[in-house]
């Protein structure tokens, strides 16, 4: 008997594997979250709205009882704390992204193609990243047409800049993997903003930790999100030492932010691969 | 859909002694399964069998905690990634984006077959010309009926022409129409030569699409054979006679003996009686024939085909399944998490 020809379609199937294999997924998993973000306007809206808020009601509520010091004005102060507070916040929607393929049983069709495990998350991790920056775009116009008039150098900026785009990237691991344990999209909502409470306002975001109570200054001083605040601020205003200090951030809160966001991406990373790969054997 | 050639000729699908547990619950107790290349195998249960357990081991989707299985001649653990890129699943519930289009749908999951981006297009067009999306293909998924999106499913898990296609209950939650045009597209796909495993509540889709049977019942085989074999464990056809008068009973019964065997059932109140037969085809001709012949008036005369709940009810006990009326109350529900987002 002679072997029967091969369907026309298996011939081009890729020998793919490896790293390659896993970037075109990441590549086709990014491409289809990126579709999305139009088809849904109301996602992108809300997570635009809410630090919109946030912006005029700190600016106009807030700027006349806080003084911040080193003759900085609150808006100019403010808005580092904005932008890591609407990056943080994004991650929560990784989370509940993730937990609705789950209960919608993609991820059991995405576990049954010849795909490399990492793909799903971080394709969804680099279309994040994308809306995170689309959002603080947005963030930094409505800060300069409510008076921020930030003193930093464009290297300063793009420096700043990485440093957001780094938190979106480490911040939605995070929201990966709650989102992938929990399961279920109300719980992922919930449980996605539950730790970044204490983590965001707790923190040199809004006020400056020196008249913080001392046994909160202590815990202020030491989390990531301080340092990663501190960090923008200092470059987006182009801090000199002296202004930094007066602000109580101290010196090498690049440095410090650095090594706190790579850290949680190395821990955040194979945890939240492993729960994805865990996620077909465990109930609906 | 002629194109699903089953490149080995041993069995497609081998599993040995699988056993899975979900904490207390088992939910498979030692399954044992063969099923030839290029013939459709129904996995059939009633809720909690076992039987999306079996798919998502086979489909490398879950580990056993015991035993092994091989599909394509490949085992499911060791060369899973392999073996990705020669089955086809379609789940319990449709698994497609529902803010892509069809056709972006089925893009998508090519690209993730391996495919480059062109051929990727080319095969979404076909699939999407062959189940009848072609004009929907550029609407996103969330306005799809049920059926559509079903369509949209199953036409996914044909992008690479699998040598191994597998179905949990792809007719459940359709409505009748829905359903009868699924099990066309299921039979074509078979007459094509693919090797088909499904998994069903319903006897009478087993009954239809099936060349084999296995029955689980809470985690294990009870049965398994063609459907004949199955319904020959609970006995073949019967012949069954209702007389119009009540007077004309005993010489019906006369009639059914001489012609068809001694052992005919009477059930006098309903003015009915019923027979074994072997030839069923040809005693129901004659029994036409002489009953006319001796002027009795019948009221209905049938020839009764054990179906597959005869047969779960004679291995179990129990009946099987909801009834089509509660399962048609039950369509086009969706799973308690579907559509959430
Ligand atoms: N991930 C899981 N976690 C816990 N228990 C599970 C899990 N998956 C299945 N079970 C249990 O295992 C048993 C078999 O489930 P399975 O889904 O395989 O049945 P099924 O035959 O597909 O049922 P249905 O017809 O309802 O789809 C059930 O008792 C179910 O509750
Ligand atoms: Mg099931």
């Amino acid at each position: 008997m002679s072997a029967p020809a091969e369907p026309w379609v298996r011939q081009h199937i890729m020998r793919s594997s490896g790293p390659g294999r896993a970037l075109t997924h990441a590549a086709v998993m990014a491409k289809r979250h990126l579709i999305q973000i139009p088809r849904i306007p109301e996602l992108i809206v809300f997570a635009t709205i809410q630090p919109i808020m946030f912006v005029v009601l700190f600016r106009y509520v807030f700027a006349g009882s806080i003084i911040v010091g080193a003759n900085e004005s609150y808006i100019n102060f403010l808005m580092a704390g904005i932008f890591v507070q609407t990056v943080a916040f994004g991650s929560v929607a990784t989370g509940i992204g993730l937990a609705a393929d789950l209960q919608q049983g993609l991820i059991d069709r995405f576990r049954s193609l010849p795909m490399a495990p990492s793909a799903v998350l971080t394709g969804r991790t680099i279309a994040d990243l994308v809306r995170n920056m689309f959002v603080v775009g947005v963030m930094i116009a409505v800060g300069l047409l409510v008076g921020f008039r930030p003193d930093g150098s464009l290297f300063g900026w793009i420096s700043a800049i990485g440093f957001l785009l780094l938190l979106s990237f480490t911040f939605s691991w995070v929201g990966a993997s709650v989102g992938l344990a929990v399961r279920s999209v109300e719980v992922a909502q919930s449980a996605g903003f539950i730790w970044l409470f204490p983590f965001t306002f707790a923190s040199s975001a809004f006020v400056n930790p020196a008249n913080m109570p001392g046994w909160l200054r202590a815990f202020v001083e030491n989390q990531p999100m301080t340092q990663v605040v501190n960090a923008v601020r200092t470059q987006i205003l182009g801090l000199s030492p002296e202004a930094a200090r007066a602000l109580s951030i101290s010196e090498g809160a690049e440095w410090r932010a650095l090594a706190w966001l790579l850290g949680i991406l190395v821990v955040m990373v194979p945890l939240a691969v492993r729960l994805y790969r865990r996620a077909a054997a465990r109930p609906r | 859909m002629s194109d699903h050639i089953p490149t080995s000729r041993g069995p497609a699908i081998v599993a040995h002694g699988l056993r899975k547990s979900f904490g207390d619950v088992v939910a498979l107790d030692g399954v044992d399964l063969t099923v030839k290349a290029g013939t459709v195998f129904g996995l059939l249960g009633p809720n909690g069998a076992g039987k999306t357990t079996a798919v998502k081991i086979l489909t490398t989707l879950l580990r056993a905690d015991d035993g092994t299985a091989e599909v394509a001649g490949l085992d499911v653990v060791r060369r899973a990634d392999e073996l990705r890129s020669r089955i086809g699943l379609t789940g319990q519930y449709a698994a497609v984006d529902e803010y892509l289009t069809g056709r972006e749908n089925l893009e998508m999951f090519g690209r993730l077959y391996n495919l480059p981006t062109d051929v990727a297009r080319r095969r979404a067009d076909e699939l999407l010309a062959q189940f009848d999306l072609a004009d929907d293909a550029s609407r996103v998924v969330k306005t799809y009926s049920g059926g559509m999106r079903r369509r949209l499913d199953l036409a996914a898990s044909l992008i690479i022409f699998p040598e191994v296609l597998f179905l949990d209950e792809p007719t459940t939650g359709l409505d009748p129409r829905g359903r009868l045009r699924m099990w066309d597209i299921i039979e074509e796909l078979a007459a094509g030569g693919a090797t088909i495993l499904l998994t069903t509540q319903y006897m009478e889709e087993a009954d239809r699409l099936a060349d084999r049977i296995a029955v689980l019942d809470r985690g294990r085989v009870i049965a398994e054979g063609t459907t004949d074999e199955l319904k020959a464990q609970i006995g073949g056809e019967r012949l069954e006679v209702t007389v119009s008068d009540e007077g004309d009973l005993p010489r019906a019964v006369d009639v059914l003996r001489t012609h068809c065997g001694p052992e005919v059932q009477v059930d006098a109140e309903r003015r009915h009686a019923s027979v074994p037969v072997t030839a069923g085809a040809r005693a129901l001709a004659a029994a036409v024939r002489e009953l006319d012949g001796a002027g009795i008036h019948i009221d209905d005369l049938s020839l009764h085909r054990p179906t597959l709940d005869d047969v779960f009810l004679s291995l179990t006990g129990r009946v099987a399944a909801p009834t089509e009326e509660e399962a048609a109350g039950d369509g086009g529900r969706a799973p308690a998490t579907e559509g959430a987002r």
